[in-house]
């Protein structure tokens, strides 16, 4: 167990040496990653100088005041450093025309996130290149702000007519493709617009937001017991992980440390997830360049992880397990067993499946070379998860953060270069083997004792942040609680937000036919990108 | 390639009798058989459509169609039209940005054509609530709703024997 009691002033010391002054609030925690506050006219000067100290972008919101200072409207952003960790930043916005300036032409990956906080508290955004809504869609009214309090969570809101002019493109033979929001096979919906010549991409537009469900203005007012089942909920398949994220947010507010065995059981159940995630979706990346045998064996698997979860644990898919303080189900020696034979099992079986992958002349064909995003790409966008770590970026919260108990492991990371759909399922592959690695080392070295903590909520307007690093890539969770230990403001940020700027960037090259094959390859989420 | 011919022939086959519980079902799939034949020429098309679910619910759609359950032995299979749909599974409480699409893919399937509600959010908007800004309601409040099937997510057992449910 770490417990964290240095403040992080890295980044603040860089500030200052720059001109930039900040303040550390103490009514946030962990202090190993800060938040600190800045001047409204240094938003934009701050981002860039993150920039320039090569800093990943993470997540952008605003929130009214907590507690003490309702009457504020304060934006937030967090950069993340490869050594020196996350920093949250707060600047307070003027009450009357509440204004921020964009960062967008610093960090593109800000460019949907300031559309949803322009769209959700009715902020203005200087200088964003778009002003399209995002989340709003057309038929809202122009002035619901639904994350303002004056906007109660049960307002009907009457449909009004509107537009949302996509991207257009001019020239003889250019014709435009419209797909969804309801897609041909059974996944979430959403919006792609495609501009194409003949059977060339030339440019592929998402419109997203069909499955928002108001969930960050639900989870106001609720308990961090009943809050954890709506959050495990943003994403259903990544549910082990938001979960993990929300408890931890909520943990770190109250400076609560999780018994040892708790985090070992919730590290144990998050690359269990990650498995199942991984080996599906190899499977359906195959189906897509219509390798079914592939489909067919991994769809086998992943019944076989689904099935074990059941029986075990109650659910298939491993849902409600993780509770604010710890974890509400043990892991016993009988289970121990069972879990380490299965995935020892199933990660011998993906290896021999892997050789015939590797063999088939039909798939390598397919996946080697399409859908590339370069490591320059990459980098400028902040890709996450397998995606980022398919093209030059090596991030890992479980070694960036080292959340316990990542920080007893050395997680190996797969370092890809390419970029492409191969490349993209080769980091999966290599994912799989080291999930199931981590998993036979944490059942080996299982600490005895409690699996949950009593959770008891923190003062009012005291908040805590967390970055857990999901089978899709690092989910942010910042919790703020108010009066009665009940949540005033949670964000949630799926890896989602930014990955799905990588599809767009990845099947500019790509034939129609291959885009299937690319989506798949990045299986970005709708849901917690919408929430 | 003879490796993929071992693995395939090695594995054999894996499709079940639903397990001890579900024979029940399977029975009722038995004598469903006929009736498929006769009302739906041996084929029963299902569309299904996510109204803004979690995605859990779409995964164990998926699995439905995995060697364990295998559900075109029943004859039932997945279709990319509401045009040639006989059925409409539809998860998730409606948002209000799909509700437009909810209803006309309902009205695009050709009548009469049955709806399925599946999982606790379809029945009542689950966690996320029909007090809510962003949800248009439950499914029943948007089309009309023949059979529902609840659970978070329900399994692939429960989402057959709904649908075999509906059938009869």
């Amino acid at each position: 167990m770490t417990t964290e009691i240095t403040y992080n002033s890295w980044f603040a010391e860089k500030m200052n040496d720059n001109g930039i002054h900040s303040q550390w609030l103490t009514d946030h925690h962990p202090a190993s990653m800060p938040c600190l506050q800045i001047r409204l006219l240094d938003w934009a000067h701050t981002a860039r100088l993150a920039r320039q100290l090569h800093m990943r972008f993470t997540a952008l919101w605003a929130a009214e005041g907590g507690q003490h200072d309702e009457h504020t409207l304060y934006t937030y952003m967090i950069f993340a450093h490869s050594e020196h960790r996350h920093v949250m930043i707060r600047t307070p916005l003027r009450s009357n025309e509440p204004t921020v300036a964009s960062i967008t032409s610093h960090y593109m990956a800000a460019l949907r996130m300031e559309r949803s906080m322009q769209d959700m508290f009715g902020i203005t955004v200087e200088g964003l290149p778009d002003q399209r809504h995002w989340l709003k869609h057309q038929h809202w009214p122009e002035d619901a702000h639904p994350l303002r309090s004056d906007f109660p969570a049960d307002t009907t809101m009457p449909y009004c007519d509107g537009q949302y002019p996509f991207i257009k493109a001019e020239g003889s033979g250019v014709y435009e493709i419209p797909v969804g929001p309801i897609h041909a096979g059974i996944i979430e919906p959403g919006h792609f617009r495609f501009l194409a010549v003949g059977e060339q991409i030339l440019n592929m537009e998402e419109r997203l937001g069909y499955v928002h469900k108001g969930i960050e203005k639900r989870l106001q007012g609720m308990q961090a017991e009943q809050a954890i089942r709506l959050a495990s909920r943003a994403s259903g398949d990544m549910t082990v992980a938001y979960g993990w994220a929300f408890a931890r947010a909520c943990e770190q507010a109250s400076k609560i440390e999780p018994p040892a065995r708790a985090n070992h059981i919730r590290a144990i159940l998050c690359e269990r997830e990650r498995l199942a995630n991984h080996i599906g979706d190899i499977g359906a990346i195959c189906n897509d360049a219509a390798f079914s045998f592939m489909q067919a064996q991994m769809q086998r698997l992943r019944e076989d992880l689904a099935r074990l979860h059941q029986q075990l644990f109650g659910h298939r898919m491993m849902m409600d397990l993780i509770v604010p303080g710890g974890v509400s189900v043990d892991i016993d020696k009988h289970a121990q067993q069972l879990l380490l034979e299965q995935t020892q099992q199933i990660a011998a079986e993906v290896e021999q499946l892997r050789a015939i992958y590797a063999d088939h002349a039909g798939i390598q064909e397919r996946v080697i070379g399409s859908g590339v995003v370069t490591p320059e790409e990459a980098d400028a966008i902040g890709l996450t998860g397998y995606a980022g770590r398919a093209s030059g970026l090596h991030v890992d919260e479980r070694v960036e953060e080292a959340y316990p108990p990542y920080d007893q492991l050395q997680v190996r990371i797969p370092e890809g270069k390419l970029g492409d759909v191969a490349t993209r399922v080769w980091v999966r592959f290599e994912e799989v083997a080291e999930a199931a690695r981590i998993i036979a080392t944490l059942l080996a070295s299982m600490p005895a004792g409690d699996i949950c903590n009593p959770w008891t909520p923190p003062e009012a307007g005291v908040s805590g942040i967390a970055s857990i690093e999901s089978w899709r890539g690092e989910i942010i969770c910042w919790a703020r609680f108010g009066i009665d230990g009940r949540i005033d403001r949670c964000t949630l940020h799926d890896p989602s937000e930014v990955n799905w700027l990588g599809l767009e960037l990845a099947v500019r090259s790509v034939p129609v036919p291959d885009f299937p094959l690319n989506n798949k390859s990045f299986n970005c989420s709708y849901s917690g990108n919408d929430l | 390639m003879l490796r993929l011919f071992r693995k395939a022939l090695r594995g054999g086959v894996q499709t079940e009798p639903l397990a001890d519980a579900e024979h029940e079902i399977l029975r009722i799939g038995q004598q469903l058989e006929p009736l498929i034949k006769a009302r739906y020429q041996g084929s029963l098309a299902i569309r299904a459509v996510d109204g803004g679910s979690c995605n859990a619910c779409e995964l164990e759609i998926h699995a439905t169609n995995n060697c364990y359950y295998d559900i075109e032995r029943f004859g039932i299979h997945f279709t990319a039209s509401p045009r040639f749909a006989d059925m409409l599974l539809v998860t998730g409480p409606v948002t209000r940005n799909m509700e437009t699409a909810v209803k006309m893919t309902y009205e695009a399937m050709p009548k009469p054509g049955l709806v399925v509600a599946m999982g606790d959010c379809a029945l009542d908007c689950g966690p996320f609530g029909r007090d809510n800004y962003a949800i248009a309601g439950a499914v029943s409040d948007i089309i009309p709703v023949d059979v529902t099937i609840a659970g978070c997510p329900p399994t692939p057992t429960d989402i057959i024997q709904g649908i075999l449910t509906a059938i009869s």
